[in-house]
């Protein structure tokens, strides 16, 4: 194929894998021709479309941060065909990658505000990308708060940075689990994400808010979010429609006159506001 | 008007033949399985051209196969390799097709090449001319005038024929391409005789006024009865986007053994359960309702303001130059429960929201 062929993948070399919950995987990448690994670049929020020749491709996000060059990482769950293929691959194995697709965070006009991350189960990897762009560009944000829930213990994802992040000083992480997901030595909170962001009660003065969840999660947190004064356009989350082309082409994530993969994923409340419900 | 010619109506065989001769492939409506009725397909042996009859399903193939593989691999061990052939296409001719055929391709290429181009689709329309013979029968299905176009429109040929008597075709000169054409039939081509092509023309009368639809459609986006109701045959068996001629959602699929294969491309529909059902479960478009209504939004609201979008303001509101459809009919002749297009769009007109 000509490399103008937009469906052609990069060659990716799976460099660590991770289990982060069961059924949770983390794979970092590294490019296998060097020269495109130094050339590549993106922005907080986008997304690739993964394969395993012979099954398929898969979309998530890029989990790791574009401040951090030379590899990039997703987290996926095990669901479907192409999610079991590649979780059965291990460290040294090849992938595909297509990307990155899609819009971005406006971190860059965040400069001097506060940032507070609400994410829930799986959703997570595209706020920690957000999260590890502002920590290693830290002087930029006030305060950046991280309220983060799974259905249990054993759910949360990236244990290791969550342990990381509370131990700063200069971030305020709230982690919590659905009542009867907690262990005995559980030290963080039980409850929904709602209920904990009700509670903890951040101020929205000069703060921007990022929520990605499930439906359930991100429907319920909204309206507190409201409350506390935030202001829609203010408020950014990611749809996760599905997606085969990741450009514009296929017609899967069609939403009113947007799709997903190029207008978004990243949308303001404002924006989805405006939008048909078909996410 | 454009340059013109005549062409006597005996020359066809002769004319097929030049440019067969010259490397092209030809791919024109005719008869196929028992009913008799015509497919585009490559012109065979016996030469059975149908131009009478509507065809079956549109020519899109011609530009946007129905399986078309983007990309090859081989696995040895863990190494991977993805071959890089040279995407591969023959000089074409689309022969035989309808005013609305050509504008639908106009359409298609469009979609495709809204920003990140598609190589496959570019390079496959750079080698294609497209001869297109107007309209000189319409059919209750027909509705190309209710959405900007006509029975004698040029709009994505190269060449349009008219039979404007028992024993010729006026030619005219469309493009470059379609110069080019004539004059690889040099000989078979004649000076055109004086002609008034929009008398033999086949009178398409105005279905509905697409001005109302376009305008009426944002509103009633939430109104559920309303889709419900004129949804409430469809069997979700995509036929209508399959004999489409501007459907163009697709899927990506591996087909391998243990040690290569191949990632297709493959025709896909929003009319379709499985289309938007996410790993999780969810699925936003989860009932046939939303899916008829995706159907008629892609195709007279989201495609036109993306349209708008992307070549600034013009061209204006109601515009159809940007639609999603270009009244072929053939979603209305081929629906197996009868779900009518114009009725349905005429609804939408009609309606009082």
């Amino acid at each position: 194929m000509s490399p103008e062929n937009v469906y052609q993948p990069y060659l990716m070399r799976i460099d660590r894998a991770v289990d982060e919950a069961p059924g949770i995987r983390t794979f970092r990448l590294l490019f296998e021709d060097e020269e495109c690994g130094k050339n590549f670049r993106f922005k907080a929020g986008q997304f690739g479309e993964y394969s395993v020749f012979g099954e398929g491709e898969s979309t998530f996000c890029i989990a790791s941060s574009p401040t951090r060059t030379g590899y990039i990482e997703c987290t996926f769950r095990q669901t479907g065909r192409v999610t079991s293929a590649l979780a059965a691959l291990d460290e040294g194995d090849i992938l595909g990658f297509r990307g990155p697709y899609g819009n971005v965070f406006p971190v860059d006009e965040w400069k001097g505000k506060n940032l507070l991350f609400i994410a829930g189960g799986i959703a997570l990897p595209p706020l920690r990308c957000v999260i590890w762009n502002a920590l290693d560009l830290r002087e930029n944000f006030g305060d950046v708060s991280i309220i983060y829930g799974a259905r249990s213990v054993a759910d949360l994802v990236y244990k290791h940075e969550l342990e990381e992040w509370g131990k700063r000083d200069d971030v305020k992480l709230m982690t919590t689990v659905d009542p009867g997901g907690e262990t005995p030595d559980w030290k963080g909170q039980v409850g929904f994400v709602p209920h904990v962001l009700e509670k903890a009660n951040p101020s929205s003065e000069n703060t921007i808010a990022l929520v990605c969840g499930p439906p359930i999660m991100i429907k319920l947190t909204l309206p507190v979010l409201a409350k506390l004064g935030f202001a829609a356009g203010d408020t950014f989350t990611t749809l996760e429609n599905r997606m085969k082309c990741g450009f514009g082409k296929c017609g899967r994530c069609n939403v009113g006159k947007y799709y997903v993969c190029v207008d978004g994923p990243v949308f303001t409340l404002e924006q989805l506001q405006t939008m048909p419900a078909e996410f | 008007m454009s340059e013109t010619r005549s062409l006597r109506k005996q020359s066809i065989p002769s004319l097929l033949e030049k440019l067969e001769q010259n490397g092209q492939r030809i791919i024109a409506p005719q008869p196929a399985g028992p009913s008799g009725t015509p497919w585009f397909t490559d012109l065979d042996r016996e030469r059975h051209i149908d131009l009478e009859q509507m065809t079956a399903v549109s020519p899109k193939s011609g530009l946007f196969p129905v399986v078309e593989e983007i990309l090859r691999f081989r696995k040895d061990g863990k190494q991977v390799v993805i071959e890089g052939d040279k995407v591969k296409v023959q000089p074409t001719v689309l022969f035989g097709l309808r005013p609305c055929d050509a504008r639908g391709l106009r359409i298609l290429e469009s979609i495709f090449q809204e920003g990140e181009p598609d190589v496959f689709l570019r390079e496959r329309r750079a080698a294609t001319t497209v001869v297109a013979f107007s309209c000189t029968a319409a059919d209750p299905d027909c509705f190309c005038t209710s959405v900007g176009g006509g029975p004698g429109d040029t709009e994505g040929s190269d060449l349009l024929l008219s039979a404007i008597d028992d024993d010729h075709f006026l030619v005219e000169i469309v493009t470059p391409k379609g110069k080019e054409l004539v004059e690889l039939g040099a000989g078979l081509f004649e000076p055109a005789k004086e002609s008034e092509q929009t008398k033999v023309l086949a009178a398409v009368p105005v279905r509905f006024p697409i001005a109302d639809v376009l305008t009426k459609l944002p509103a009633l986006f939430n109104l559920e009865s309303f889709w419900q109701e004129q949804s409430l045959a469809c069997l979700g068996c995509s036929t209508c986007a399959f004999v489409c001629p501007i459907c163009s959602c697709f899927d990506l699929e591996d087909e391998a053994d243990l040690k290569c294969g191949s990632r297709l491309r493959c025709w896909d529909s929003c009319g379709q359960r499985l289309f938007t059902l996410h790993a999780s479960g969810h699925n936003p478009r989860s009932v046939q309702s939303q899916r008829w209504r995706q159907r008629v939004m892609h195709k007279f609201s989201y495609l036109p303001e993306r349209g708008r979008k992307a070549r600034g303001s013009a061209p204006a509101e109601g515009s159809t130059s940007l639609l999603g459809c270009v009244g072929c009919g053939r979603c209305s002749r081929s629906c197996p429960v009868d779900m009518n297009l114009i009725e349905r769009l005429t609804a939408i007109a009609e309606s009082d929201l």
